[in-house]
């Protein structure tokens, strides 16, 4: 039974958990931000193309500047940017949120393969720019096994939790979060109340660019300090799987994507295992771990996750 | 001193003069109904009160003083609230959380669930509006919901409360507390705009009507010195009978008959639960029961639209139970839905093609394989002639009907179909006093013809008035049968709300 041995090595390894962490991380903000934008009622599956914008950008300013952090805020503004033309389409004009969602996805991807040429010099996968280094945090370092496992981690990982605590709170703590959840369900009672229905949809769809730009510069510069084509790749899409999985709530959207996060630590940990031999016809099953992981918490789980009531839904006043 | 004038008023909608020149005074500290048919103007004329839209013309003054209402906020701001006929509650939040949204209390940058609480439950003990602050509003009563909505105008300070058509998802006992709570709000010196078509209601609440018909108002009375007859005369135009006179009928032999049939519903839990009787020919049945207990499942079985866990169903003593809608509609079975838009008919079809719907396949509208439109044009004219669906233009589209000659169009098409039993849900729901007489005459029509009616209606009035027997339903369960004639609407409203009908009979 060298697998099942193989299975328990790897559940012993600190190195598992912290990169079910790092996996994770990218899902917890692009997660985050399809709450932020599903709970004020608009679907936004640009999440995807979004995170690939921001990797782009951060890379691009990280180039041009130096500095690491102007290339991650600059993925936060490209993100912004990207979002508001989704709230565009699909709150002033009541578009159909799906396409256009779609076409903003590939739109990224159009943007982002096309200025790799003029930008770089070269199609495909960029230099290495910078990276966000990792940061060892003393304390925590020491303790056995913790340490291994968060004591020297990539701050964008303490980031997301933070993310994550601010946006329960904001949403379930404060008014602005109430008027969130209202709007999202109801949006013509709302409207009646006097809630600005358009504004707060606005400001969930801008907020799901932040979260998601996020989400993309770490998955460059956070994590390999390069851009490569499509880099993305299909986590946006998980995010969103995570955030239905989870409900909608930014506590639940990080506990799935945790889930995902260690499936995919769980596939890259025993591709490298000695105990077994994985060949090379054999490891892109590994891959798709986490997203047969996602077919099966979305076909079972779904009935239990309730979206918000106007999801997808636009509000058109008087009609 | 009046606390609402609108004067002069025109709110046009394309195609439509929905207000022509409408003015309304009412005074301060009163009950001020405003009564009229679908499609009157009323609630045209209230959402401008309330900013939700825009006169075109005139003006609105509140206390006396001249005002602009641009929204909403504006309408709080001059202590209007509204209760409006389809809530606008958030089904997710509670009770407290619904009723602060908007105008929410603050603790430095947090929301105050605390004080949200605590002023509720205050608005709720001296007014008598009992709820239950933390409850999500989704697991609430639609009377209480109701409650909801007017502490929320209470919340936001209102003195004039519009109320749109309150009574019309309530149960009688409810009807007399939602009254008793209008009177202690006028008794506090609030306005109430009370928007109704149930003119007992009328009669017994408001102190003023201003009766309103095609955009204008046709009459203004005091209520004290009117009475029903007067105020259908002004809604309607014409003299209407408002009682339903209905001549003894023996009923034959049983056409249909349900034995111990169990119905679950979309959440696969039981909705219908053991429920057996029978429909004779020539006999109506009516089904009442607050909106909710299985009314909607038990017609989808008996149609053939919902599956039936156990029990049987049989016409004319075969059995019929998994019967497909096409295969009942054979044996002679007709229905007329109770959502007309959901179920009854195609918005986005002209009348011609809603006409034939059913019987789209039958040789009177096909030739061979085609639809043969020659004759369904011709049949089409027909029915509208003789149904009076107006407009009588039969490439008019399903949706541009108004409510009442869209059942029209519903009732004819079913009643042309000859059948021996027909399933007749909420037949007159949102139809005005004039619709409301033509179908109760039809359906009455289709008893001296000897066809047996199974009659589901929230209206207890409508159930008294047409059924030979009545059924009360409640959570699934009939609670007892009775005779119009040997009951009243207190005891029927007793076992609406989970009394057998012994323990009614007791009280």
């Amino acid at each position: 039974m060298r697998i099942v041995e193989a299975i328990f090595l790897v559940f012993i390894n600190p190195l598992f958990y912290k990169i079910a962490l790092t996996a994770a991380t990218p899902l917890i903000f692009a997660s985050l931000g399809g709450v932020y934008s599903e709970i004020t009622g608009v679907v936004n599956i640009a999440l995807e193309g979004i995170m690939l914008l921001g990797a782009f950008t951060s890379v691009v300013f990280t180039w041009l500047t130096g500095n690491v952090w102007i290339g991650v805020l600059m993925a936060v503004v490209s993100g912004v940017a990207l979002a508001w033309l989704h709230a565009w389409g699909s709150i002033k004009w009541a578009g159909n949120q799906v396409v256009l969602g779609t076409a903003l996805i590939l739109i990224a991807q159009g943007i982002t393969g096309f200025l790799m040429e003029p930008i770089f010099g070269k199609p495909g996968q960029t230099d290495f720019v910078g990276k966000v280094e990792e940061i060892k945090i003393p304390g925590i370092a020491e303790i056995p096994f913790i340490g291994k496992v968060i004591g020297e981690i990539s701050p964008f990982v303490y980031m997301a939790f933070a993310a994550v605590a601010f946006s329960w709170w904001l949403i379930y703590k404060t008014n602005l979060g109430l008027r969130m959840r209202s709007v999202g369900e109801n949006p013509e009672a709302a409207d009646t109340l006097g809630i600005n229905v358009y504004g707060i949809r606005y400001f969930g769809v801008l907020m799901s660019g932040v979260w998601a730009g996020l989400a993309g510069a770490y998955l460059s510069v956070g994590e390999v300090g390069l851009f490569k084509e499509l880099m993305s790749g299909g986590r946006g899409f998980i995010a969103l799987a995570a955030m239905i999985l989870g409900k909608y709530n930014p506590v639940g959207a990080l506990l799935a994507s945790l889930l995902f996060g260690a499936s995919t630590a769980f596939a890259n940990q025993m591709q490298s295992s000695s105990l077994i031999h994985v060949s090379d016809t054999v490891k892109p099953l590994f891959d798709m771990i986490p997203f047969i992981l996602t077919i099966i918490v979305v076909a079972g789980f779904v009935g239990k996750s309730r979206p918000p009531k106007a999801d997808g839904v636009p509000y058109e006043k008087g009609a | 001193m009046y606390a609402v004038e609108m004067v002069n008023i025109v709110k046009r909608f394309p195609g439509v003069l929905a207000n022509d020149h409408v003015t309304l005074r009412v005074k301060k500290g009163s009950i001020h109904a405003i009564v009229g048919e679908n499609g009157a103007g009323k609630s045209t004329l209230m959402n401008q009160l309330y900013g939700l839209y825009h006169p075109d013309e005139g003006e609105i003054f509140i206390d006396g003083k001249k005002v602009v209402i641009k929204g909403p906020r504006d309408a709080i701001k001059e202590g209007i609230g509204m209760v409006h006929q389809h809530f606008m509650l958030v089904d997710t939040l509670t009770v407290a959380e619904n009723v602060v949204l908007g105008s929410e209390p603050k603790k430095g940058l947090n929301f105050d669930l605390k004080r949200a609480r605590k002023e509720v439950m205050e608005l709720s003990e001296k007014y008598g509006l009992t709820v239950d602050v933390d409850a999500k509003v989704e697991d609430i009563s639609v009377g209480m919901q109701q409650r909801v909505e007017i502490i929320k105008t209470l919340y936001r300070g209102a003195n004039i409360i519009i109320l749109d058509e309150p009574t019309a998802v309530l149960t009688p006992q409810e009807v007399e507390e939602l009254f008793a709570i209008m009177r202690k709000l006028k008794s506090d010196g609030k306005t109430i705009l009370f928007i109704s078509h149930k003119l007992h209601e009328v009669m017994e609440i408001s102190d003023r009507v201003t009766v309103m018909r095609l955009g204008k108002v046709t009459g203004e009375l005091e209520t004290s010195q009117t009475n029903p007859k007067e105020i259908a005369r002004y809604m309607v135009g014409r003299d209407v009978v408002l009682t339903v006179t209905k001549e003894f009928h023996e009923p034959k032999d049983t056409v249909f008959e349900v034995k111990n049939l169990v119905v679950k519903d979309n959440r696969g839990l039981v909705a219908v639960n053991d429920v057996s009787f029978e429909v004779k020919r020539g006999e109506i049945v009516g089904i009442a029961g607050v909106a909710g207990n299985g009314q909607t499942e038990l017609v989808e079985a008996i149609t053939g639209l919902r599956k039936i866990e156990s029990g049987h169903m049989y016409f004319e003593g075969k059995d019929v139970t998994g019967f497909t809608p096409r295969q009942l509609r054979e044996q002679g079975m007709a229905h007329i839905p109770e959502d007309r838009l959901k179920h009854g008919l195609i918005k986005e079809f002209e009348a011609y093609y809603n006409v034939i719907l059913g019987g789209h396949y039958k040789t009177l509208f096909t030739n061979g394989p085609f639809l043969n439109h020659n004759k369904i044009f011709e049949y089409t004219k027909q029915l509208m002639e003789e149904f009076d669906v107006r407009p009588r233009r039969i490439e008019h589209l399903g949706g541009n009907f108004s409510g009442g000659n869209q059942q029209k169009l519903v009732v004819g098409r079913e009643i042309n179909t000859n059948p021996k039993f027909l399933v007749v849900a909420q037949p007159t729901r949102g139809l005005d006093v004039g619709a409301i007489e033509f179908i109760h005459k039809q359906i009455l029509k289709m008893r001296e013809r000897d066809v047996g009616i199974l009659l589901i209606s929230m209206e207890l009035e409508e159930i008294f008035s047409l059924s030979d027997r009545i059924l009360v339903m409640y959570e699934g369960e009939i609670m007892g049968e009775v005779r119009p004639e040997e009951t009243t609407v207190e005891e029927v409203g007793m076992m609406m709300t989970g009394h057998r009908l012994e323990e009614a009979r007791r009280g």
